[in-house]
């Protein structure tokens, strides 16, 4: 009884640190959106307001019957939004990020799945050097190419178009080495099976082992996607006209002409937060599996 | 012979072919270029080799010492922060049922998926002096404004501060994924043994977590070194130069001054930096004497 007692407090102590923690994680996203839809005269106040008032005030004066009140009250919630759409490029930006970080997920998918059948599965001279290039490169961090990486871009003469951000995107090395992981548990006897059945060695990749590659193929597009719809420094580096920015880049450029305009401000970040927030409430899964095989093993 | 083969073989060179170019156009080509630049000066007419120059020019830049201070303080603080954090909510987090867990990775790891940028912008909206929500927290204990992004003695530590409480979604993951993997023989053994919870997971748990600690140890030494999006969106390395990295400082000497040569040679500094630490961490960790079980 007295034990059992003992692991109720417990157990409460628990959900009391992981509801605190959680609260801090998760407060900065939910300013982001309170702030975004708060009325404009409501944003820079003290005490701030944690409930914006097209919240709490919104029922109440429809069922009193004060629906002018409640119309004004939805109309400057939107106020930001509509600043935000009207006197930026925002949708611009927002539709370069999607062309951009949807073709480096199709062109990572493609490629990497490509060579990681071919490291995964097949024989050649100079394979394993090959592979092992790739994968020591892993360990020198991005940050420190930004220059010869610059200089090589400008050299292509793509500096300032959507290329030079999304070309080196397709350069990463991480897909190579999680999808080899996956096609090396193909059974070498399927492989043979359809070469029997006459398959040509694209058959082969293309209708037996991408179909058997699926969760890896999906983690990966997954990853893809989202670090390339999140990154900032290279695009900020790559791009200098604003019809070729991407969101995080737009955002920066927006904060630094508005910088006091809080809810302008947050309307922007909650645009670019939201896909990410979606994707990952719905392929949590694939999230954790990415991690899990990218990270260490034992 | 040689040729009969490869030609033999020439499907599996044309697989991997589309992805060597880019890979050889936008890593290989530059990690070979780095070595270069960082031994030129480069000019609007042609560059100059300048040998040692830009090394010895680092080394007597008091900038570039600043910013090493700046990263030096913000990784101290926050790699085994985050570590620590991450070992601490997963460890929570892992007897719980399916639910609950399923929970709290995801509201600890949401942040980590909303973007850098995203979370460095609200962050600087609460560290706003007069309607900053951080003021008006401190309001609540009576305690007075603080000049958190625009004072030199706090914007370092408003970052650090950002940096702590944003949650290590990426090492919780990990972690839970390592613990979701000791075999629960083991605990049952050491329940019979007459060990409680605590000594189980200090017994049992950490010391079968090792590989994964050393992981997120260098992952994060990396990440911090890195620290850039959040200096470049809160403060602009400013007040002066209080908060300015060394990433940021190679931006703004690369991309702001046009000084590749100068940068590079920095970027090298930081690279030796980064991999010397990873060795360090992986010799010093490894070298512990390992839990037989």
């Amino acid at each position: 009884m007295k034990k059992l007692r003992a692991s109720y407090i417990g157990m409460g102590f628990v959900y009391l640190i992981l509801i605190t923690a959680a609260v801090i994680s998760l407060i900065p996203l939910y300013w982001v959106f309170t702030t975004s839809i708060q009325q404009p005269e409501e944003v820079q106040i003290m005490p701030p307001r944690f409930i914006p008032s097209v919240i709490s005030r919104y029922l109440p004066l429809q069922l009193t019957g004060e629906r002018e009140s409640a119309k004004v009250l939805v109309d400057g919630a939107l106020e930001s939004y509509r600043l935000l759409f009207r006197s930026t490029r925002i949708a611009r930006w927002f539709t370069n990020s999607l062309i951009i970080s949807l073709s480096a997920t199709a062109g990572i998918l493609l490629f990497d799945s490509m060579a990681a059948f071919s490291f995964a599965k097949k024989r050649f001279p100079g394979r394993d050097i090959l592979f092992w290039i790739m994968v020591g490169t892993m360990t020198i961090p991005g940050q420190v190419l930004l220059v010869p990486l610059f200089i090589v871009v400008r050299e292509l003469g793509v500096v300032n178009t959507p290329w030079a951000i999304l070309l080196p995107q397709l350069s990463m090395v991480f897909g190579v080495f999680l999808l080899r992981q996956f096609m090396m548990t193909v059974p070498n006897e399927l492989i043979e099976a359809a070469r029997i059945d006459g398959a040509g060695e694209f058959g082969i990749y293309w209708r037996v082992m991408l179909p058997l590659s699926k969760p890896g193929l999906a983690t990966l597009g997954i990853l893809t996607f989202t670090s390339s719809w999140n990154s900032f420094l290279w695009p900020l580096i790559a791009v200098q006209k604003s019809e070729w920015f991407t969101l995080p880049v737009g955002l920066k450029t927006l904060q630094d002409q508005n910088l006091v305009n809080y809810g302008l401000l947050m309307s922007g970040a909650a645009v670019a937060a939201v896909p990410m927030i979606i994707i990952f409430l719905s392929f949590q899964k694939y999230f954790v599996k990415g991690l899990t095989l990218g990270g260490v093993k034992g | 012979m040689l040729f009969k083969r490869i030609w033999k073989a020439r499907s599996g060179y044309l697989f991997i072919l589309p992805k060597y170019v880019f890979f050889t156009m936008f890593v290989l080509i530059p990690i070979v270029w780095s070595i270069f630049v960082s031994f030129q000066e480069y000019r609007v007419f042609g560059t100059e080799w300048v040998g040692l120059r830009n090394f010895q020019d680092v080394l007597y830049d008091d900038l570039f010492w600043t910013a090493v201070g700046n990263t030096l303080r913000y990784a101290v603080v926050v790699m085994p922060s985050s570590v620590l954090i991450a070992l601490t909510l997963a460890s929570l987090i892992n007897p719980l049922k399916r639910g609950a867990q399923t929970f709290f990775r995801a509201s600890f790891y949401l942040p980590t998926v909303a973007s850098s940028v995203v979370i460095a912008m609200v962050w600087r909206w609460i560290f706003q002096t007069r309607f900053g929500l951080a003021n008006y927290f401190l309001s609540l204990f009576g305690v007075d404004s603080v000049n958190w992004l625009h004072s030199s003695a706090w914007a370092l530590k408003s970052v650090i501060i950002m940096a702590v409480l944003t949650p290590p979604g990426m090492g919780i993951i990990l972690y839970l994924a390592a613990m979701a993997s000791i075999p629960e023989s083991l605990y049952e053994a050491a329940t019979i043994d007459g060990a409680n919870r605590f000594m189980q997971w200090w017994k049992i748990t950490l010391p079968l977590l090792k590989p994964t600690t050393l992981y997120l140890m260098i992952v994060s030494t990396i990440g911090s070194f890195q620290v850039f999006d959040q200096v470049m969106l809160m403060t602009q390395g400013g007040p002066g130069y209080a908060t300015t990295t060394i990433v940021h400082r190679i931006y703004n000497v690369a991309f702001r001054d046009f000084q590749f040569g100068y940068a590079g040679a920095m970027s090298m500094f930081l690279f030796v930096a980064i991999i010397t630490l990873a060795i360090i961490q992986s010799k010093v960790l490894s070298s512990d004497v390992e839990y037989k079980g």
